[in-house]
């Protein structure tokens, strides 16, 4: 079964195809992070407007680099949520037309669940159940995955995400757009002693997080410093150890009470060097194995979306033809695909 | 010929597929369901004249301007259809459509069309009929405030589209006899002067489908 995945819930379009007795075949990407620069943040409208114009260009790209026909897909999976409106729309209401002109079954996939089974597109993935650590721009959060389709949020963030927090700490230091990788990098030369931050919500029981008080502390740190560049690495190594570090008592929590020892990390911060580390210490620790989908599977992409639809339509999952969108949708809400026509 | 249009960019959702000269509409108000409505009323107009994708000629698309997502939303269907098919495109402007749609039902001739664009602007565009039964459009469509709207030649107008009921006092001028603001555009409409845009050879292929939306400037502010 060939599936094509297209993925457009935020600035990144991605498409992919996903075969399966070959596995991927291919995958392209076009991010705006360039287009989006300019304003420190993704402008909703703009990356609407993008979408629309690079999906068709990308399509024929995909299907040059795959080699195959456009008439060979067997269904198709679109991002239908969570997202910015708008730019899911263009993916969704492309995919259910393509779907729909092939004469094939569509599927209107959680973006979440796309990250989720990320770490399944990779050589040796984890069995079920394991626990995953979702940290990205939108999102922080532990879910105990059983299956396709089985999730339960352990604990999530209360205010700000871990990437947004990443990026808003950036911004305070000048860092340029998109700030969570650059704000990594000047971690990097940071004198690790010079200061401590919080931990927050670690000093008490619960697999909850919570970010936006890291970044007002960076804030009023920053401050009291002489904005030197020594300062500003110093403040980026004692945020991102914050960070990371808190991520890693939650992650030992959640695999303690679980009794599970696999543990996946998905998501943008999910490429953070210092954060695989250490998650990978903890998960041996534990008598366990962290599982990292390739860097770039861990941001967004069409291959993750290609692939949940391809479990998803392999279980008999066919849509009917309503274009699907919606930018809010509890994960816990998804259901095991099964021969049953979502409507 | 055989030709599928459809049409998102108002409060109105609508297929039409266009057999020579006879017509199967399919059109709804729907406010923030052309979503879930588009699909299913290509499909119910295609299976009324028991046709397939395969057997066509063509697709016509109401390419805008319009509602930044309506229009959005039939831009990338007919990408689809026109990528998966291979089937060239006729992108039609709705206020083109709207002109063709007013002339037909009121056998008038110099229309100008004010199409609602919020923030107190309207799209604009004037067309006078034209002998092959489409509408000919004089200067450019515009995003304006309804004062700075203005008419191309002398003559007697008629005012057409949704504009006109919010800002027939602004948008009133001596030559204007009279005004309609309940035709929007339609799939049939958008189907008609797709196949006269067939006839002429003005079709694209799915990459070159792209919304108009005259307005561009929509980014209020930089953040510093």
């Amino acid at each position: 079964m060939l599936v094509l995945g297209i993925e457009t819930s935020c600035d990144e379009t991605g498409l992919a195809l996903y075969d399966g007795d070959c596995g991927l075949l291919a995958h392209v990407l076009y991010s705006q992070v360039e287009l989006h620069a300019d304003y420190g943040g993704v402008v909703p409208e703009l990356a609407s407007r993008d979408h629309v114009r690079k999906a068709i260009p990308l399509l024929r790209e995909l299907f040059r680099q795959a080699g195959i026909d456009a008439g060979a897909v067997d269904g198709v999976a679109y991002t239908a949520g969570p997202g910015l409106i708008g730019a899911l729309l263009v993916g969704a209401a492309l995919g259910r037309s393509l779907a729909w002109a092939w004469g094939v079954p569509a599927v209107a996939v959680h973006h979440l669940e796309g990250h989720l089974l990320a770490p399944l597109l990779d050589a040796e993935p984890p069995a079920f159940p394991f626990i995953a650590l979702l940290v990205s721009g939108g999102h922080t959060l532990l879910v105990w995955v059983g299956g396709v389709g089985e999730y339960r949020i352990l604990g999530e963030s209360v205010d700000d995400a871990a990437g947004e927090a990443f990026d808003k700490t950036a911004k305070l230091l000048n860092l340029p757009y998109p700030g969570g990788p650059a704000l990594a990098r000047l971690a990097e030369q940071g004198n690790p002693d010079r200061l401590r931050f919080p931990r927050p919500m670690t000093e008490r029981p619960g697999l909850d997080f919570s970010f936006s008080g890291l970044k007002t502390f960076a804030l009023n740190t920053w401050r009291s410093l002489e904005p030197s560049p020594d300062n500003a690495a110093a403040v980026a190594r004692a945020f991102e150890d914050a960070v990371v570090d808190t991520l890693v008592i939650k992650c030992r929590r959640a695999l303690r009470q679980t009794g599970i020892g696999r543990l996946v990390v998905a998501g943008g911060v999910g490429a953070n060097r210092r954060l695989r580390e250490h998650l990978r210490e903890l998960a041996v620790a534990e008598g366990g194995r962290a599982y990292f989908p390739r860097p770039e599977f861990c941001t967004d992409n069409g291959a993750m979306i290609a692939y949940a639809g391809y479990r998803r339509l392999l279980a008999g999952q066919c849509d009917d033809l309503a274009i699907r969108a919606t930018a809010r949708w509890p994960l816990d809400s998804l259901q095991p695909p099964g021969p049953v026509v979502q409507s | 010929m055989k030709l599928l249009a459809l049409e998102t960019s108002t409060e109105a959702c609508s297929a039409a597929l266009l057999l020579d000269d006879h017509v199967i509409e399919r059109y709804q108000w729907a406010p923030r369901g052309h979503a879930n409505l588009i699909l299913p009323m290509l499909d119910a107009v295609l299976a009324e004249a028991g046709l397939s994708l395969g057997q066509l000629d063509a697709l016509a698309v109401g390419r805008g301007p319009g509602a930044f997502t309506g229009v959005r939303i039939a831009i990338a269907v007919a990408q689809g259809i026109a990528f998966a098919t291979g089937l060239p495109v006729a992108p039609i402007s709705t206020l083109a459509a709207i002109a063709w749609e007013t002339g037909r039902r009121q056998g008038v001739d110099r229309i100008a069309v004010a199409l609602d664009a919020r923030l107190e602007e309207v799209y604009w565009g004037t067309y006078r009929a034209a002998a092959d039964g489409g509408v000919l459009l004089l200067g450019e469509e515009r995003v304006c405030s309804p004062e700075q709207a203005s008419l191309p030649e002398v003559g007697e107008w008629v005012g057409a589209g949704n504009g006109w009921a919010l800002y027939a006092d602004c948008l009133s001028r001596p030559a204007l006899k009279t005004w309609w603001s309940d035709y929007g555009p339609t799939a049939e409409a958008v189907a008609r002067l797709g196949a006269l845009a067939y006839r002429q050879g003005r079709l694209v292929g799915a990459e070159q489908v792209l919304p108009v939306y005259l307005r561009d400037e929509v980014v209020k502010q930089r953040s510093c």
